[in-house]
């Protein structure tokens, strides 16, 4: 594929993808939805669901944190979620906690 | 901000959705900050900025759209491009089925409905007993969806002005946040085991 450089040229391929991208995205938001209807869900996948948030958020904090592309990476930016992680398990403000995250990772990158 | 599955509870629909509009703009925040990396990115790899902001304004899907353009960007085609998306939304299969009996409504309403979901309002919108306050996941939604598309605008028509957004060490800013909501959802042994495995 041709990139078009920024200069606005849209191939009829690039907005398939963008197209492509939307539909399955919308079919996979709505399929659950649509597939179980109204149906009440059996007792015991209560617990289960309610364990489904930290598990889900344990995944993203991680994948968010340590991953680059398809490699685990330590960098700046771990380190500045780890501080963020002790001030908030202390009990600090998620602002707080997200503003050092951001000033410490800043600040090991301009360092390095 | 509101917090974790713990959040209180409004009486009405309405009080709800405010309470989750609230609760969903510090993620509003961050979602102008990714999508402005995420419009320059798309711009970078050959979409046209009419482009990139069409994507985000009907996929609406971060991690998607980031896998998406990245597969662009090293010359892949469409078919891998849209199956990279597909992989990384596979997510919402089980969100979405964990959300269904919590939503009203014929089968268009309710697909519609499960359209609002995103892993932070969805985390945030949960409830004991494994139901979910919807009114408080479109309240969440709303403010990520305008953040989201707006940001794109700013990345995709003006990304040149920004210079390298990570030395800023704004991509530190997601991580943060969601570690916020897994502490406040650590509260027990079992859940703490949970979030073990997941990581």
């Amino acid at each position: 594929m041709a990139p078009a450089g920024g200069g606005g040229v849209v191939s009829t391929e690039l907005w398939v993808i963008v197209l492509g991208c939307a539909i399955v995205t919308a079919l996979i938001k709505g399929f659950g939805p649509v597939a179980i209807g109204g149906r009440e869900l059996p007792a015991w996948s209560a617990g289960v669901i309610v364990l489904m948030a930290p598990a889900l958020l344990a995944a993203l904090v991680v994948t968010s944190a340590l991953a680059d592309g398809r490699h685990v990476e330590v960098g700046p930016q771990t380190a500045g979620v780890a501080v963020a992680g002790i001030v908030l398990a202390r009990g600090g403000s998620v602002l707080m906690g997200v503003l050092l995250a951001v000033a410490v990772t800043a600040a090991l990158r301009a360092l390095g | 901000m509101e917090a974790g599955v713990q959040a209180p509870v409004a009486r009405s629909p309405r009080e709800s959705f405010r309470a989750g509009l609230r609760a969903g703009v510090p993620f509003g925040v961050v979602a102008i900050v990714l999508s402005l990396s995420f419009g320059v990115l798309a711009r970078d790899a050959g979409l046209s900025a009419l482009g990139a902001i069409v994507m985000s304004a009907i996929v609406f899907a971060g991690s998607a759209q980031f896998a998406a353009v990245a597969i662009v960007a090293s010359g892949g085609g469409a078919v891998p491009a849209v199956l990279a998306a597909a992989l990384m939304n596979s997510r919402f299969l089980p969100m979405g089925v964990a959300l269904a009996p919590s939503l009203p409504g014929g089968w268009l309403r309710r697909f519609a409905q499960g359209q609002t979901v995103v892993d932070s309002s969805w985390a945030m919108a949960a409830r004991d007993g494994g139901r979910f306050d919807r009114h408080y996941l479109f309240g969440a939604t709303a403010p990520q969806y305008s953040g989201w598309v707006l940001g794109t605008v700013a990345g995709a028509v003006g990304g040149d002005l920004l210079g390298n957004t990570d030395a800023l060490g704004l991509d530190a800013v997601y991580p943060a946040f969601f570690l916020a909501l897994l502490i406040a959802e650590m509260r027990d042994r079992r859940t703490r085991g949970v979030a073990l495995a997941g990581a």
